[in-house]
């Protein structure tokens, strides 16, 4: 009988749930520490100020988690997300003169920063299939191009939204939907789309197994290329939504916009659980880890215990504690 | 033997001859090298603007040239320099240092090989390696808004205040403003945390500082692209006890919104421009022509900016 049960395999679904359990544990620890610390943290208006704000890296790190899963990487999207914005801040100050009402304008530049990610991500995915490039390079290289091209387009200073445009475009960012704001609402369908994907169909059982093992990958007859490229595409959209959303807080893009989003992402989608090798990962984790990366700064904002130089390092234990607690064990 | 040597000296002579007019000449024109940041933030773009206005007018005169280098970095810099000395073979160099320490020793082996130097807005850690230094004035750009805050609040009130990226610039500004609130017993400053001069991380830290202090009176932003995210957060959040937000450095919207009026809740800015380069250059090179020095230090007074004259610093061209 004892000899059966320890041959018995793992109860299912335990494979994915652990993992999420370390950052979970972590976020929860954090948010008792951030009630101890200031009782306004954890009131509605906060949790909704930084559910709203985790929206941006959180879209970006769904999408991040796939190109991860599949054993790739992009560095690029804070770049992205600059030049998108920049972008779209221009298409709609150009078309805005041509008579169109705001809403319809402001359509056209929602519409418009999907597609750009989607068509930076299938450039990204074709450079790494087709071109044979090691994804880090060409996302390194991405990386200069996108930012050096807006900080071209704003000429150094900042593209601003035309006031008309930024008064229909506010809502998307402001406004809210049954108490909770717009992106927040954004987020969590992003979020369920991709664990539905990941999880239920052929496409997220093909990025996990290219992710663990390509060369088998590819004797199983799955068409690798195809798969990445589409990796890479589906983060682009991600970046795209992302964008849209942002574009409407502040109405303006300048260089300093997405700076270092690409490591946030990144640390979101490790924290999550998911191995920066790839092969397996969760959508779960993901979210709770760029959540939890957006609690550290608001709890160091609430409070002043300790020296504002030390925000990064704060940041940077909590990010390897909770390492620690979902580390996989040989 | 004593011929050749009569020649040589004949020949020797000839040549000085010659050659001094074209010395005289030469200390007419000017060459002068300006090496500074990239544009990438607004406040660089600005430089890089006033830079080149200053060239345009500079290069009027003909025996005058201007070569203008922006570096991202501090490495990148110093290999400008040499690079201004040995192929552009400058006699002049204007330079806004990337970083003070890390540019001490290349500003320095550039001045040992003549060119004549001046230093704008971040002073060098060995101050013999330059000739001349023009810089903005810092104390200021904290003392004039605590001031102001201070006489606006009638000298009682709760002030949140944002700081820029931790440097010894934004050092001298905080603690400037902190000397004045000192005198002022009724201001309490709640807090003051790095907003890093960005939009994006003003806009949070203003979030966070709304739903911690339920009583502010006014912001001290410390930069008009944070007072722009501030501006943004508090409009978000609907809160009406906020009278004023104190930008810095006078930027054009800001300016620009100054100057309509706006927004009530911007009613003064201090001046800290990018314009003190144009200065800088032109100073140097107008010196260098005529073979003055200038004066060991200069500083460009930052001034409080209102509705009345704020007409005097909107440069509607300027990137910034």
């Amino acid at each position: 009988m004892p000899q059966e049960r320890t041959d018995a395999p793992p109860a299912p679904g335990r494979a994915w749930r652990l993992p999420t359990l370390g950052p979970l544990l972590g976020l929860v620890l954090l948010c008792i520490a951030g009630t101890l610390l200031n009782r306004e943290f954890a009131t509605v208006d906060n949790a909704m100020n930084v559910l709203t704000r985790t929206a941006f890296i959180g879209i970006i790190a769904v999408g991040m988690c796939f190109v991860i899963i599949s054993g790739g990487i992009d560095l690029s999207v804070g770049s992205m997300a600059a030049l998108i914005a920049g972008v779209v801040i221009l298409l709609m100050n150009r078309i805005a003169p041509l008579g169109w009402p705001p809403v319809a304008v402001v359509m056209v530049g929602m519409a418009a920063a999907v597609l750009l990610g989607a068509l930076f991500g299938l450039a990204h995915g074709l450079l790494i299939t087709r071109g044979r490039i090691e994804p880090f390079i060409v996302t390194l290289g991405t990386l200069g191009i996108f930012r050096a091209y807006l900080t071209y387009f704003a000429d150094g200073g900042a593209l601003a939204l035309d006031n008309a445009l930024a008064d229909a475009y506010g809502p998307v960012y402001y406004g809210s939907l049954l108490g909770v704001p717009i992106p927040v609402w954004i987020f969590a369908l992003v979020a369920l789309a991709g664990a539905v994907l990941l999880n239920r169909t052929a496409f997220g059982r093909y990025v996990q197994a290219i992710g663990s093992n390509e060369q088998v990958a590819r004797y199983a007859a799955v068409d690798v290329d195809r798969i990445k490229v589409l990796t890479y595409t589906l983060l682009g959209v991600c970046v795209g939504i992302a964008t849209l959303l942002y574009v409407p807080r502040l109405g303006s893009a300048s260089p300093t916009t997405g700076l270092l989003w690409e490591l946030e992402a990144i640390a979101a989608v490790i924290v999550g659980g998911t191995a920066l090798r790839g092969g397996a990962g969760s959508i779960g984790g993901t979210v709770i880890g760029a959540i939890l990366l957006s609690v550290i700064s608001n709890i160091l904002n609430l409070t002043s215990i300790i020296s504002v130089y030390l925000n990064a390092a704060v940041q940077g234990f909590v990010i390897i504690a909770v390492a620690f607690m979902q580390r996989r064990r040989p | 033997m004593k011929y050749r040597s009569r020649l040589l000296a004949l020949a020797a002579m000839a040549a000085l001859g010659l050659a001094s007019p074209m010395l005289a000449q030469a200390q007419n024109k000017v060459n002068l090298g300006v090496a500074i940041p990239a544009a990438t933030h607004s406040f660089a773009a600005g430089l890089v603007y006033w830079a080149n206005e200053a060239k345009k007018e500079l290069e009027k005169d003909p025996n005058i040239k201007v070569t203008i280098k922006t570096a991202s970095g501090a490495p990148e810099q110093a290999n400008q320099l040499q690079d201004l000395v040995t192929a552009t073979k400058i006699d002049s160099l204007v330079i806004l240092p990337f970083e003070s320490a890390a540019l001490t020793r290349p500003v320095q082996q550039v001045k040992a090989k003549g060119v004549y130097v001046t230093v704008v807005d971040r002073g060098l850690t060995d101050t013999s390696a330059q000739d001349a230094y023009v810089s903005g004035d810092n104390t200021a750009f904290g003392k004039v808004p605590a001031e102001y805050l201070a006489k606006a609040l009638n000298g009682k009130g709760n002030i949140v205040a944002l700081r820029g990226i931790p440097t010894t610039i934004d050092n001298e500004r905080m603690d400037a403003f902190n000397a004045v609130m000192k005198n002022h017993p009724g201001i309490k400053v709640l807090d003051a945390k790095h907003g890093n001069w960005n939009r994006d991380d003003a806009f949070k830290v203003m979030q966070d500082y709304l739903t911690r202090f339920k009583e502010i009176d006014a912001v001290w932003a410390a930069d008009d692209d944070m007072a722009f995210g501030v501006l943004r957060a508090i409009e978000q959040a609907k809160r009406k006890d906020i009278k004023i937000v104190f930008g810095g450095a006078g930027a054009k919207a800001m300016v620009k919104t100054l100057m309509d009026g706006s927004n009530p809740l911007i009613q003064a800015n201090v001046s800290y421009s990018p314009k003190f380069l144009y200065d800088a250059i032109k100073m140097t090179a107008l010196a260098r022509k005529k073979g003055e020095k200038l004066p060991a230090s200069t500083i460009v007074p930052s001034v409080l900016i209102t509705k009345a004259n704020a007409k005097d610093f909107y440069f509607p061209d300027s990137p910034f």
